[in-house]
């Protein structure tokens, strides 16, 4: 935590969500600093992408408190979150497969009216992304599984976000391509993007991220800085795939 | 040369194009004939028995007639097709709303021409317009609003019978507001007939129903492929909740679809009445049917299936009326055209329910 009088940029506070009946997140706390990477980790169903969703506004939270900049943001809409600079990379990259590599990324820039501006960011982007200015007049769903999730990542950022949600960026994708998007994802931090990263390569994530949330079974179970859980016994042993030898 | 080919040369027709590959059959070379005789019969139908049909003239007529018909279905077809491809919902109020247009313009030009009887024709017609659009479109949004948002996640049946509903509704106000009648639509367009070509006739309306439809498509071709609002509507269609997390307010966006459908179909509504001179509570039921088989053949949810279907649509059913006594050997007359648009219905959806240009998805709105 950078300064400790500053206003977190996201709190959650005991906020649970439930599809119909059955509750997939049990009452979640979690804080967000402007400047901070910040992961979440868990095993599948835990949780973690259920929450991504509550956040960014496309599914409603059951009860608690969803604080954004100090604002309470519990129903507010998913297109006025993005316009307060709330932004979500969705699982599974949600690119419109039937617009082109160039209409995915203005699409980003719905909001923008500064039309200077947004073709400085296009440039921006295309030279962190240069894989995805050889392709822009393609139609986005012929791209490969990387591409596509560049240019998911690539159209969160035209929006200018303060805080950038990303759901499992590295997904499906080859090594080499999770590298290059990991190196994005530090440029933007570098940047002061805020990032909320939900990732199962939990090594990786908390390599990166200053700290650490860790999710079971729709619950905050541990959480610290990325150096303490990648030597948490409990952590290495539940999701980094190691054998806990203290045990 | 066989005898046979000579008589097909005799009636200047090329046996090879009479050779048909069979259907299912691999083997190109197992292809049959038509009987020569069967050809001739066929033929002598389509030339000799009715020689006023015979004539390229009469094939031109129907031509022409076609493409009008066709693009005043195309121009209905575009606001299925639209709502279709953002919503996944047949609109079957969309034909009614075109009988609201047709009927609000009737009422204001009655009432224009007997208020102002000084007042051109032109300045009624773009006047009454200028009435029924805005009147159609406010309509489109507030049927949206009022029904089909409350069913946004419901059962896909639901909205479907509601829609029907609608429609039901609407006719039946109309027949309340406007009674069971057949109204004469006023003549707004001079009525001497062009004769661009001997023989075939195209009248002003005609005229203005080609050149109006034509300007409507292109420009909503390009608001859907070269504006921002476009790529909404695009990126709504493909995703609601991906567009809403680009921060497109997709309740918008779908209003704004119903309303240029909305709009489009008043439009079609004045034109059909203006072309056939007449308006009542039902008059949207035909064209409404026609157009929804147009957006089907074309490949629904597909801009520029919904424009191609139209027009196919128009020119066979226009050709196929012409001809439709010779093909039946007498037995239907011209007023079972309609037979035409539902056997195509038909055939699209037995073996090509994506339409003609169903799969090409990429310009789809």
């Amino acid at each position: 935590m950078p300064t400790d009088n500053a206003t977190p940029i996201l709190q959650l506070k005991d906020v649970k969500i439930s599809y119909g009946q059955i509750q997939a997140v049990k009452g979640i706390d979690l804080e967000l600093y402007s400047g901070e990477l910040v992961c979440l980790i868990g095993a599948n169903g835990a949780g973690k992408t259920t929450t991504l969703n509550a956040i960014s506004g496309t599914l409603p939270i059951a009860s608690g408190e969803l604080l954004y900049q100090g604002q309470r943001i519990n129903t507010l809409p998913a297109h006025l979150r993005l316009r307060q600079g709330l932004a979500l990379v969705p699982e599974g990259r949600g690119i419109f497969t039937r617009l082109t590599v160039e209409e995915n990324l203005r699409m980003g820039a719905y909001t923008r009216k500064d039309k200077e501006g947004i073709e400085a960011d296009l440039e921006r982007v295309y030279s962190m992304l240069p894989r995805v200015k050889e392709r822009l007049a393609q139609v986005a769903g012929t791209l490969s599984g990387g591409e596509q999730q560049m240019v998911a990542i690539g159209r969160a950022l035209l929006s200018r976000p303060k805080l950038l949600l990303l759901d499992e960026p590295s997904m499906g994708l080859a090594p080499l391509v999770v590298e290059k998007i990991f190196e994005v994802v530090q440029t933007v931090v570098k940047e002061g993007v805020t990032i909320l990263l939900v990732e199962q390569n939990a090594n990786l994530a908390l390599e990166f991220a200053q700290r650490g949330y860790v999710m079971d079974g729709g619950k905050v179970t541990i959480t610290g800085s990325g150096e303490d859980l990648l030597k948490d016994p409990k952590v290495r042993s539940a999701y980094l795939g190691e054998v806990d030898e203290a045990a | 040369m066989q005898p046979w080919l000579h008589a097909y040369a005799a009636l200047g027709v090329d046996a090879k194009s009479l050779i048909l590959p069979r259907r299912g059959s691999s083997i190109p070379a197992r292809l049959y004939l038509l009987a020569p005789s069967d050809a001739l019969v066929l033929y002598n139908l389509l030339t000799q028995v009715t020689p006023t049909l015979n004539t390229m003239e009469t094939l031109l007529q129907q031509i022409v007639n076609g493409l009008v018909v066709g693009s005043v279905y195309a121009l209905v077809a575009l606001g299925y097709t639209m709502v279709y491809g953002i919503l996944g919902l047949i609109n079957f109020a969309h034909g009614d709303v075109l009988m609201v247009g047709a009927l609000v313009a009737l009422q204001v030009a009655a009432y224009l021409q007997n208020t102002w009887p000084g007042l051109g024709t032109t300045a009624i017609l773009l006047i009454s317009l200028g009435a029924a659009v805005p009147v159609c479109m406010l309509m489109g949004y507030t049927i949206e609003r009022a029904a089909y948002r409350r069913l946004r996640n419901a059962p896909r049946l639901a909205p479907l019978i509601t829609a029907i509903g609608m429609s039901f509704l609407l006719q039946t106000l109309a027949m309340i507001i406007w009674g069971r009648a057949y109204h004469s639509f006023p003549p707004l367009f001079p009525t001497a007939p062009l004769q661009p070509i001997e023989g075939v006739f195209i009248t002003p309306v005609q005229v203005t129903i080609l050149v109006a439809s034509a300007v409507l498509m292109v420009a909503l071709v390009l608001l859907v492929n070269k504006t921002s609002l476009g790529r909404a509507m695009r990126a709504t269609a493909e995703n609601h909740r991906v567009a809403s997390l680009m921060g497109v307010d997709t309740n918008k966006i779908i209003s704004t679809t119903f309303i240029i459908g909305s709009g489009l179909a008043a439009v079609a509504g004045v034109m059909i009445s203006s072309n056939y001179g007449v308006a009542h509570y039902s008059m949207g039921f035909m064209p409404g049917l026609k157009a929804f088989t147009a957006a089907v053949l074309g490949g629904i949810g597909n801009l520029g299936g919904a424009m191609v279907g139209g027009i196919v649509l128009g020119l066979v059913e226009s050709i196929g009326a012409g001809y439709i006594e010779q093909l039946s050997f007498g037995l239907l007359n011209s007023s079972y055209q309609d037979i035409f648009a539902f056997v195509i219905l038909g055939i699209v959806l037995i073996f090509r329910p994506t339409g003609l240009l169903g799969e090409r998805v990429s310009d789809r709105a």
